[in-house]
Formats: structure tokens, sequence, C-alpha cells
């Protein structure tokens, strides 16, 4: 940690505060917008074998307070947005949002998943105002709506096309503007860019940034790209390898707007994934395994 | 456009040597002309059907047979299939039965038929609904299954619930598959259809296909057949493709042009 003075701050003590932490304000903290409490998962494989997803997670996020996590494939880190989002259910802890125990699906927190889950029957715009639509907003206040989200990723000449006639970073810029016409608080991103060519991730992590700064949302990103979460986030938490646990927190005080080039970026990602690649090794050991069985 | 009218040009090209190839072994007079008609007594026959109405009667009739029976295995089997979709337990129980009914050709209905309904209309619309109801419901249940699953968590997630989810996001998603289900569905029907026409006791196609036979009317039989495959070509080949083609347009199934 040393090595680099400055970059890296103090890995968060809160595994020890948590406890009562997030109904109230402590005394250098604004009462977090999310606040998860010994969140834990456990289910059944198709196997009926029992498995342990997720670990007692305790995290906090600030209001406007961009968090990545990051970890190996088969930590949980996808399964702790569909939580956080109220598609999936805990098996004990809870998620509180505001001091408020999530109990369902709210459009206070929304989305964006990998395979960006836009409506291939609709077009660029129907599928934008699809939230507000679902809220009962008027029509013409929700075409309004449209056109300044569609405005803030770029897309307004894109508004009457279908998904399918849209390249890989477009249908992403689309399923952020969907996102982000819900009006949500929390934003929820589920390794957002890992589909896409390096250009367009570069140009979208500006596009984000940039989104980030004029909405002012919380965002809870999710990737297996340590320089990505560096890149873009005010804190990174390492997950480890089944069962997810939060492993270590790192809070990222770069200056923005930063590159994914930076050589700060890069040491910093470098320090962060020699803490990762242990986790790493044991879920490709454990891939190895599971091979040899069959 | 231009390979529209190509195509066009080629298909009409094929039928015109089908009949030429068919006039010709016809003066070949292998068979008698009650056994082979020559195209032009096929044709006569046609004129003389449309000229004193009876076809358009026996096409009004079976429309009319077809339009209820397979409205009837729509609704049955959106019901039927959304249920199996959504409970376990009828998928299992209900399901097994279903498909197993799904393997009986719909012609063995009939005797059962008759003998609830008598010779009558309701006994056709019997045998329609049985033949084509499963494969609709088949199909419903399929696409209520294998439609992804991000759909309807990224409906949940924008606030979809319950009939909002169903309407804007389940049912849309599967429409693939759903119409996929309307056209098998109506494919069944047209078969059953001509089963149950052709015993009971009515004006439709089928009953002059069997009144056909019944005179040894040779070129009337061909006659009815050509206008079974023309209208049962229309509804599958233009209507309902043009339909599915809209979609597969709509949600880039189809390498656009």
């Amino acid at each position: 940690m040393s090595a680099v003075p400055g970059l890296v701050g103090d890995v968060l003590q809160q595994q020890q505060d948590h406890a009562g932490g997030c109904a109230r304000a402590t005394l250098d903290l604004a009462p977090p917008k999310l606040c998860l409490q010994d969140l834990s998962l456990k289910y059944k494989t198709s196997s009926g074998e029992k498995l342990l997803a997720l670990d007692k997670i305790n995290l906090r996020v600030a209001a406007g307070e961009f968090l990545c996590i990051v970890g190996p494939s088969g930590c949980g880190k996808s399964t702790l947005l569909y939580l956080i989002a109220g598609l999936h259910e805990p098996s004990s802890g809870s998620v509180l949002m505001d001091s408020k125990k999530v109990v369902r699906t709210g459009t206070d927190r929304i989305m964006i998943f990998q395979e960006h889950g836009l409506f291939p029957w609709l077009t660029v715009e129907e599928n934008v105002e699809f939230g507000m639509k679902m809220k009962g907003v008027p029509k013409a206040e929700r075409r309004e709506h449209v056109h300044e989200y569609l405005k803030l990723v770029h897309l307004q000449k894109f508004q009457k096309s279908y998904i399918h006639q849209l390249s890989g970073g477009m249908r992403q810029r689309v399923a952020i503007a969907r996102a982000l016409a819900t009006e949500p608080d929390v934003l929820l991103m589920d390794e957002p860019f890992a589909a896409l060519d390096a250009q367009t991730r570069d140009l979208l992590h500006d596009e984000l940034e940039r989104i980030w700064a004029e909405t002012g949302r919380t965002i809870v990103f999710v990737t297996h790209n340590v320089r990505e979460a560096v890149r873009l986030g005010d804190r990174v938490a390492v997950f480890t390898f089944r069962p997810g646990r939060v492993k270590r927190e790192y809070k990222i005080d770069l200056p923005r707007p930063r590159q994914l080039e930076d050589t700060a970026v890069a040491g910093t990602a470098r320090e962060i994934l020699t803490d990762l690649r242990e986790e790493i090794n044991k879920s490709l050991e454990e891939e190895y395994q599971a091979e040899r069985q069959r | 456009m231009k390979n529209v009218a190509k195509r066009i040009g080629r298909q009409v090209a094929f039928y015109a040597v089908l009949i030429g190839l068919w006039a010709l072994i016809v003066r070949l007079h292998i068979w008698p002309t009650y056994i082979f008609p020559p195209p032009a007594d096929v044709y006569t026959a046609l004129r003389d059907g449309f000229e004193d109405h009876s076809f358009w009667i026996a096409i009004g009739v079976s429309m009319r047979h077809m339009l209820l029976g397979y409205g009837i295995s729509v609704v049955l089997g959106t019901v039927l299939g959304i249920g199996l979709a959504s409970n376990r337990f009828l998928e299992q129980t209900v399901g097994g039965l279903l498909v197993s009914l799904q393997s009986m050709p719909s012609i063995c209905w009939l005797p059962l038929a008759v003998l609830w309904f008598g010779l009558s209309e309701n006994a056709i619309l019997f045998v329609i609904v049985m033949g084509s109801t499963l494969s609709v419901t088949i199909s419903m249940e399929t696409g209520r299954k294998q439609m992804p699953k991000i759909y309807s968590m990224a409906g949940r997630n924008l606030g979809a619930r319950k009939w909002k989810l169903f309407y804007y996001v389940l049912l849309p998603a599967s429409m693939p598959y759903i119409i996929t289900g309307l056209k098998q569905g109506w494919a069944f029907a047209w078969r059953s259809l001509f089963a149950g026409e052709m015993l009971s006791a009515t004006l439709g196609l089928g009953q002059r296909l069997n009144a056909g036979r019944d005179n040894s009317d040779m070129p009337m039989v061909i006659a009815v057949m050509i206008l079974i495959v023309a209208i049962g070509y229309l509804v599958d080949g233009v209507l309902f493709r043009a339909v599915e083609r809209r979609m597969q347009h709509k949600w880039g199934l189809l390498a656009s042009t």
C-alpha cells in the first residue's frame, strides 16, 4: 500500500462498524444511500447441492458515490445487484435504501444488464419511455423526457430505430438512457461494457463519467476488469471467490476525468489485481476440478 | 422489385408447363378421361361451380366452420398454454396428457364426434377444435418457457408488475412463438375441417369433394382440390407469412435487406 502513497486510501474498516450503522449517520459519514447488512444468499444448484453465493456482505454506498465491485467470475457480484434491485430475495440480512428495507423491485433502483435487456419489439424511444409508461406518466411528458435522455447519450437521431439496427455500444447507451428515464436514485450496472470492443468501451467510460457527474446518481458498477473499476470508481470493493465476501475496499482518490491509460490508474489497478489474483486462481482451480469430474 | 417480377415470371412459366404436360398426357390416352380428365374439363367445372354459386356457398360455409372452430381453439389454446406455463402441477399432469393427445390424428376424433353430436356442424367444430387447440397450447407454453429471462427481469426492474408485466413484456416477448403456434393451429384446423366436412351433411368444400366422388365427377373432385390448396396457400403462405415476416423484421431475426 505504501508503495504508491496517496493513490490508494486506507482500507475502510466498515466490517467493524456496520452493526446499527445503517440507520443513523455516523460522525464522519452522511447517512448512506444504500446499506447492505449481513447480506447472504444460499441457493440450490441443479444437482441439488446447496451453495453459499454471498456470505454476510456489509457495504455502504453514499449518495452520489460511484462504487465498483470486482471479483472473479462466480463470486456472486452480479447476484448482489439482483438483490439490491429486489429481483432476488436474500436468504438472510437486508438491503436498506435510504434506511428503508428493500422488499421488491422499484424504479428507484434500475439495473443495466450486460446483454442490455432492451426490448426488441419496441423502438429506441419506446424502450426509453417504458419505465415512465409503467408509472403512468402521460404521453406528452414521456416524449419530452425521452428526447432529453436520448440527447444525453447522443442518440436523438435513432429514436425510431429498432434495437437490432444499432451497434453494441449504441445499445448500451439506449439501456443507460432507459434506466435514467425512470429517474432512479441508484444505477446498478452489471458488467455493462464487457461485451464491447475496446474503443467503444473507452468512449462509454467517458460518457458514463460525464452522465454521472451531470445527473449525480449513485452507481454500483460490477466488473471483472480491475482497470475499468479504477478508471470509473470512487471506491473499489474486491470480492472473494465463492462464497462472495468483501475482501478489501480501496478508496480511489485519483483526479477526474481519468483515462484508462493513465499511469496512476494502471498502478492502482496492478495493486488491486495482486490482491485479486489469489481469488481468480481459486476460481480457475474450481473450474478445472469441475471439468475433470465430468 | 425486379426480383419479384422475375419470381412471378418463373412461377407462371412453371404452372404453364405443368398444365401443358397434363394436357399432353391426357392426349396419350393412357387412362380414360373420367379417371384422368383434361385441364379444360377441370376449368369448366371450376367456372360452372362459381357461376352457379355452389363454390361460393361452399367456401363461405367452410370458412365459417374454420373461423368458428379456429377461434375457439385459439382462445382455449391460449388459456391452457398460459395455465400450463405458469403452474408446475398443471404442466406435469395436464401437460403430459395434452402432448399424448396431440399425437392423435384429428380424423380419429370423428367417430366420437358423430356419436356425440350427430352428422352436424357441431361435430365438425368439435373435430377442428380437438385438432388445433393442442398445437396452439403447446406453442404458447414453449413460448413462455423459452422466452429469455432477461426480458421479464428488465420489465420487472422498470416497474412492470402483474398484468402490466404480462401485457407489455411477457406477451410481446413470446410473440415469435405465439405466431408459430397460431400458424400451426391454423394448419391443423384446416386439415381437421375436411375430415369433418367429408362425413357430415353440410354445404362445405369437403362435402363438395365427397359429392364429386359420389357422382364419379372427376373434374369436380380436382376442381375442389385446387380450391382447397389455393385457399390454404392464401392464408398460410400469404397472410401468416406476411405477419411472420413483419415481426421477424422488427426483431431483426431476418437478415435486413
